[in-house]
């Protein structure tokens, strides 16, 4: 019981700071790109700002608009941020470190996250606001459109490593990682533009287009909620770059450092790959993004999975 | 079809550039219409040049088109000059020259890095225009002492001559800006997703163009070559060797690519200008007040167009009438025809390609 508690509460931690920190990298590395300073008061260089803005956020008055749906507005972040906690069961950070080595582990990792749609559409629907509404079913759209070509990519790695528990895929590129198999690294690049399209990064963030729907599907929370909304993007972040690390990048292995700075390294490395993407990139529109998901995406990962199964199976 | 939706857009929105307010209906996310309020920023400054003598009037100009106080300055005073027949010495009109092209240019980038900011580029854009404004607008404030309305030109002149070593910055400014405009094209011009999102949407044909009487970077994208400091040469432009950047299609990327090219060519204009400034005394020598009689209509090549001002004066110290054509509003009212049938995306896109300023719509 204390062992579940334990491991329970050092999860919320990590999550809360890693949080923090991506939001505080997320700033450093707009500002490099843009010949900007970034956070400097607060702390070294800013490190303390995550910290002053929680605090601010966990002062603001909760407001609740005119004519929401209570229930569904009130639910949606709860909806948002719960399954990206929850799929931090399953992540392998080392060797040792992982709450719960399910033998359906990728399966369930992959059906966790798709709950987060689901609270996005709430919040849209939820507001009574045009512009959220607009989001909310643009990002019901997007999702659900990607999780196909996300899902085509991650079904190539289960073939391959014959299990869905997270650490066996680890095990399994005990001698060479899967990025290095063309077949493979085929399905990895295919993931990171679904998964990019998942998380509403750039060139994908459509549902909350600032300059087109102000701030799509959570434009009428504030406070504690709008940072609910906001830890949850940066978590599925990193889950996103973790799930990646663990698939493709051979996980927690790594020679001299320890199995736990090998994982954050290299997540954190994806992490970075994103944000230099979403500072760099224009936005698609939203029919373009759509036939590229059915049209151009999903076929290519149809096939890639028929060829290299039938290589398997011969 | 099923139900319409009507969405307000602005006057409090991130794209709208000011407080424009566009009533949109809308059919999911396509556009079935979408129309223009104007009279958010109104402050009735044609009113206000009626009670105001000729000198007066000026700092009033800055606040037409923000972005562009420089050139405002200069039309107004063009006009004022015709009207009362007064001589502008030669170095006078090389600065005037120098200064409006460098405002063009500041004028442009801000439209550029916008545009990229409605496109979706996260600021980066927008954030790399505004680093290389910045040295021109420490220019103008070490030559005028304010950072965007100016005030700087006169009746007859300007307000006074460039401090020294004003002449190395631009050319230093120049020499910087040309390597600046390679990386907009590697950032944004050929990129795949931005060509994506900005080709052949919102094509504005020559014909609807002329009827509309758009002016400025959005007639020449269209692929008319019309522009005033060619057709009816003011000031010294007639001097110097320059070229009319003209788009194919008249699309939203044509617009952009127009604003690209118009930055490196009033490079060319400054850099002739530069090596070609007479000596002498360029601050005005006219009294403060005087009284006028006559008609006068003066336009110029602004940034976003023509600017017209049409003065009627009666002899009294104020003029009896100003009237100003504005480039933005003509630019503006073909946005209705541009967006039927878009995407909502799209439609910010031609917004954004437009590069309307609401503070000469309204006036």
């Amino acid at each position: 019981m204390i062992v579940i508690l334990l491991k329970g509460v050092s999860v919320l931690g990590f999550i809360a700071f890693s949080a923090m920190f991506l939001i505080w990298l997320e700033r450093k590395v707009s500002a490099k790109i843009q010949n900007r300073m970034g956070p400097m008061m607060t702390g070294f260089h800013g490190s303390l700002q995550p910290v002053a803005d929680t605090i601010k956020l966990l002062l603001k008055e909760d407001i609740v608009p005119q004519g929401v749906d209570f229930i569904t507005w009130w639910l949606a972040p709860f909806f948002v941020t719960v399954p990206v906690v929850m799929a931090f069961l399953v992540i392998p950070f080392s060797s040792k470190w992982i709450a719960l080595d399910l033998n359906v582990g990728v399966l369930y990792i992959c059906s966790v996250t798709s709950i987060c749609v689901l609270g996005i559409f709430m919040a849209g629907w939820g507001s009574n606001n045009k512009y959220s509404l607009l989001g909310g079913m643009r990002s019901a759209a997007q999702i659900i459109s990607y999780e196909v070509p996300l899902l085509l990519s991650v079904l190539l790695v289960v073939m391959q490593s014959g299990t869905m528990s997270m650490q066996g895929i680890v095990h399994a590129q005990e001698h060479c990682w899967f990025i290095f198999r063309p077949h493979l690294a085929l399905a990895f690049i295919i993931y990171t533009i679904a998964a990019t399209a998942e998380c509403n990064r750039v060139p994908f963030d459509i549902p909350e287009a600032e300059s087109e729907l102000v701030a799509g599907y959570h434009t009428e929370y504030s406070g504690m909620k709008f940072a609910m909304f906001f830890v949850a993007e940066y978590t599925n972040m990193f889950i996103i770059s973790a799930i990646a690390t663990t698939l493709f990048f051979g996980g927690w292995q790594g020679p001299f450092l320890p199995g736990l700075v090998w994982f954050l390294l290299k997540s954190y490395g994806f992490v970075f790959f994103l944000m230099w993407m979403r500072w760099t990139l224009p936005r698609l529109r939203m029919d373009q993004m759509m036939s590229f998901a059915w049209k151009f995406l999903t076929p290519i990962a149809l096939l890639n999975l028929l060829i290299s199964g039938w290589f398997m199976v011969r | 079809m099923g139900e319409l939706l009507t969405v307000n857009m602005g006057p409090q929105h991130p794209s709208t550039h000011g407080v424009l307010y566009l009533e949109l209906k809308m059919d999911g996310e396509i556009v079935v219409d979408c129309k223009p309020h104007l009279g958010y920023l109104h402050r009735g400054i044609e009113k206000i040049a009626e009670n105001r003598t000729y000198t007066q009037f000026i700092p009033f100009t800055d606040r037409l088109d923000y972005l562009a106080s420089m050139n405002n300055n200069l039309a107004y005073c063009l006009a004022v000059e015709k009207l009362l027949n007064i001589a502008v010495t030669d170095r006078a009109q090389y600065l005037r020259v120098i200064i409006a092209e460098l405002n063009r240019a500041v004028s442009h980038l801000v439209a550029i890095g916008t545009f990229a900011q409605d496109l979706g580029a996260y600021a980066t854009p927008l954030f790399y225009a505004f680093r290389d404004r910045e040295k021109i607008i420490d220019l103008f404030d070490s030559i005028c002492g304010a950072r965007l309305t100016y005030n700087y030109m006169r009746i007859g002149g300007v307000s006074a001559d460039i401090p020294a070593g004003t002449e190395q910055l631009i050319k230093d400014f120049i020499a910087y800006e040309r390597k600046q405009l390679i990386e907009y094209n590697e950032l944004l011009t050929y990129n795949v997703i931005f060509l994506a999102r900005s080709k052949k949407i919102g094509v504005l044909s020559k014909e609807t163009a002329l009827n509309y009487s758009v002016t400025g970077p959005n007639l020449r994208a269209s692929g008319v070559k019309w522009d005033v400091r060619k057709e009816e040469p003011y000031l010294v432009y007639n001097k110097f060797d320059f070229d009319i950047p003209v788009g194919a299609n008249g699309d939203s990327w044509d617009r952009f690519k127009v604003k690209l090219d118009e930055i490196s060519q009033s490079l060319r204009i400054i850099e002739q200008a530069i090596g070609a400034i007479p000596e002498g005394n360029p601050v005005s020598k006219v009294n403060r007040v005087f009284r006028g009689t006559g008609e006068v209509y003066l336009r110029t090549e602004n940034p976003r167009g023509e600017l017209g001002f049409y003065l009627v004066a009666e002899g009294g110290f104020t003029p009896y009438r100003c009237k100003i054509r504005s480039p933005s509003f003509s630019n503006l009212s073909v946005l209705r025809e541009l967006t039927r049938g878009l995407n909502i995306s799209d439609l910010v896109c031609v917004l954004g390609s437009l590069d309307i300023v609401m503070g000469e719509i309204d006036r």
